[in-house]
């Protein structure tokens, strides 16, 4: 088991917290970076998908993990990513320009819909963000001079600096890179006061209102700075497919994302990466597993959707702390061995609560 | 100029008349404390002072200054309050809780969060020596790292005490500081409160029932019944007062 001993409160809110984690997440970039070099051209095609929905799943996490607002809305936010990415590339902007306005395109977007959770909580708001997917899902359909309507539209080859990126390779660099810029921005973020506010909204609105925190400005950039993440993953999955029509954005999409933020584990930055690569992986083992089923289950065309409900039932019937809960859990088994109790994870039931007031 | 100054303050839900025409003043520096029975409306003046319901009449004035907007003003004017039942950040550290108090003095803008530059790291480890104060303080070092959802009822309230004073406030209400504590723990309970209005010269606004404690900090006390103010003055003035004894033990008992 490692102690720390603490002599600066620079070590609190340093990057690393020791020598160990600078080792870990140096391999794991490491090997990262080699990886174009190391696994065939499908597993790197299944990296940047990963990739992409990291992203993604880091801008869920943000709003439902740490800011605690629920949103069944997300692929919404996608759709506005990748069309506006799909859109500026047509008209021949370079992608810069493209993948910023996707940003905050998908950001001022973000602050509409945050609006309406200033007054709504939980399931209404859930219901209130669904109806504005069904909303977007409706214009994307609609409005064919933009957006191609059923048609769809084409996207080209990334353009950067004067190269064309060409090739599995550059892409999934792209991808990586943005990737880290987001865990990076969200790992600043959460330990400055902007994160601590933010989780302050989580746990109790009227504490984090009466410490001077002001709800409708962080409720709204909570949205804001969730819908620019979630627009650039969704600019990137428009050069990944290539080609965008409005059923990719429907709400199961949605629900696909918000279950990579509960099975990855609610409230964890790492659990939204985890998330992101097992609903990936998930399909593969679905595939696989067909092998070994009747075939008159195999064939069934909804066996995929009726195991990712069951998984997600079960993860939040089992492992309510997700796939980085359970990480953790068995880190502290081999770390605290042979001592190690079930309950040690087990939280307490948590008192009375003033009554809410709103 | 008055420090605090509560004036014709009423508030009515529907029918129900909840506070009616309460003025009072507090000093400067004093420990002024509202008692009175179950439901008579101590706690609802709290929420009208923090602005979690709008009054239905009368205004607050906090040094000259007429208290309204919403909530967070409140805490940006030096307002800081703690809560009957205990409204924590469950599934933050102590540490944590205790630095979201020191919300009101962040000025570090989100694109400097996003980097963490220089001026981030410093405004944190600044608020983090602030926060040690309180902790060291409230002997609190041993719970620092632990998650409020796992600490004892009776650390919980003091890391309330804790997260309003890391406000810095000028004035703080504390809404029953002893409620669900043992003998022991209002004990120090009381030497904290005395500690913080003599050292740290906060001005304290408490609700309490436990006359103990009220008699032993208080500079003046306001008993209140059904909304309405029913006497005001020193400690033993107030217990004496034929209209409280009639409120806590009916009529019979003169």
């Amino acid at each position: 088991m490692r102690f720390i001993f603490k002599t600066d409160y620079d070590q609190d809110i340093r990057l690393f917290q020791h020598g160990g984690q600078v080792f870990w997440y140096g391999l794991l970039v490491a090997l990262l970076i080699a990886a174009p070099f190391l696994v065939s051209e499908y597993v790197l095609s299944q990296l940047h998908f990963v990739c992409i929905y990291s992203i993604v799943g880091l801008g869920l996490m943000l709003l439902v993990g740490y800011t605690g607002q629920i949103s069944l809305g997300h692929a919404a936010f996608l759709a506005v990513g990748a069309y506006t990415e799909a859109l500026l590339q047509s008209k021949g902007m370079p992608f810069f320009v493209s993948i910023i306005s996707a940003a905050l395109l998908s950001a001022a977007v973000g602050v509409i819909v945050g609006l309406p959770a200033l007054r709504l909580k939980g399931i209404y708001l859930a219901i209130a963000t669904l109806a504005f997917n069904v909303i977007v899902e409706e214009i994307v359909t609609r409005w064919e001079s933009v957006t191609g309507g059923n048609q769809g539209k084409h996207l080209k080859a990334i353009e950067l600096f004067g190269f064309r990126l060409v090739g599995d390779a550059s892409f999934y660099y792209l991808c990586l890179a943005l990737t880290a810029l987001s865990c990076l921005a969200l790992v600043n973020l959460l330990r400055s006061p902007t994160g601590r506010a933010f989780v302050a909204i989580r746990d109790s609105e009227i504490s984090a209102s009466c410490m001077g925190i002001n709800l409708a400005k962080y409720k709204t950039m909570s949205f804001a700075l969730s819908a620019a993440l979630t627009g650039v993953g969704g600019a990137l999955y428009a050069h990944k497919v290539a080609f965008i029509t409005p059923e990719q954005f429907t709400l199961l999409t949605s629900i696909e994302l918000v279950t990579i933020v509960i099975i990855g584990g609610i409230g964890s930055l790492h659990g939204a990466v985890l998330g992101a690569a097992f609903i990936i992986v998930l399909p593969q083992l679905i595939s696989i597993g067909k092998d070994w089923l009747p075939a008159a289950v195999a064939s069934q065309s909804g066996l995929q959707s009726i195991v990712f409900g069951l998984v997600l039932i079960a993860f939040i019937i089992f492992e309510p702390l997700g796939l980085y809960g359970r990480w953790l859990k068995i880190r502290s088994y081999f770390q605290l061995f042979p001592f190690y109790r079930a309950g040690t994870f087990r939280r307490q039931k948590s008192y009375m609560r003033s009554e809410r007031l709103r | 100029m008055s420090f605090f100054r509560v004036e014709n303050l009423g508030v009515r839900f529907g029918g129900v008349v909840a506070v009616a025409g309460v003025s009072f003043e507090v000093r400067q520096g004093e420990v002024y404390t509202i008692i009175g029975p179950n439901g008579a409306g101590k706690t609802t003046i709290f929420n009208l002072i923090g602005l979690i319901y709008p009054p239905t009449s009368g205004r607050i004035l906090f040094q000259d200054r007429e208290v309204k907007g919403a909530p967070h003003h409140v805490a940006e004017l030096g307002i800081a309050r703690t809560f009957q039942n205990i409204e924590l950040f469950e599934h933050a550290t102590v540490l944590q809780n205790l630095l979201i108090g020191r919300h009101r003095h962040c000025s570090t803008s989100l694109w400097q969060e996003l980097l963490f530059l220089p001026a981030v790291r410093a405004a944190e480890l600044s608020h983090r020596a602030a926060v040690e104060r309180v902790i060291d303080l409230l002997d609190l070092a041993h719970y620092r790292d632990n998650l409020v959802a796992g600490l004892p009822y009776g650390v919980r309230k003091v890391v309330e005490l804790g997260r309003a004073l890391a406000t810095e406030p000028k004035l703080m209400l504390l809404d029953e500081p002893s409620s669900g504590l043992n003998p022991e723990e209002t004990n120090d309970m009381a030497f904290w409160i005395a500690d913080i209005q003599r050292e740290l010269g906060i001005t304290i606004l408490m609700v309490e029932h436990d006359m103990n404690l009220v008699s032993r900090v208080s500079s003046r006390v306001l008993a209140l019944n059904e909304g309405r103010m029913i006497a005001e003055g020193t400690p033993t003035e107030v217990q004496s007062h034929p209209a409280v004894i009639e409120a806590y033990l009916g009529g019979a008992a003169r």
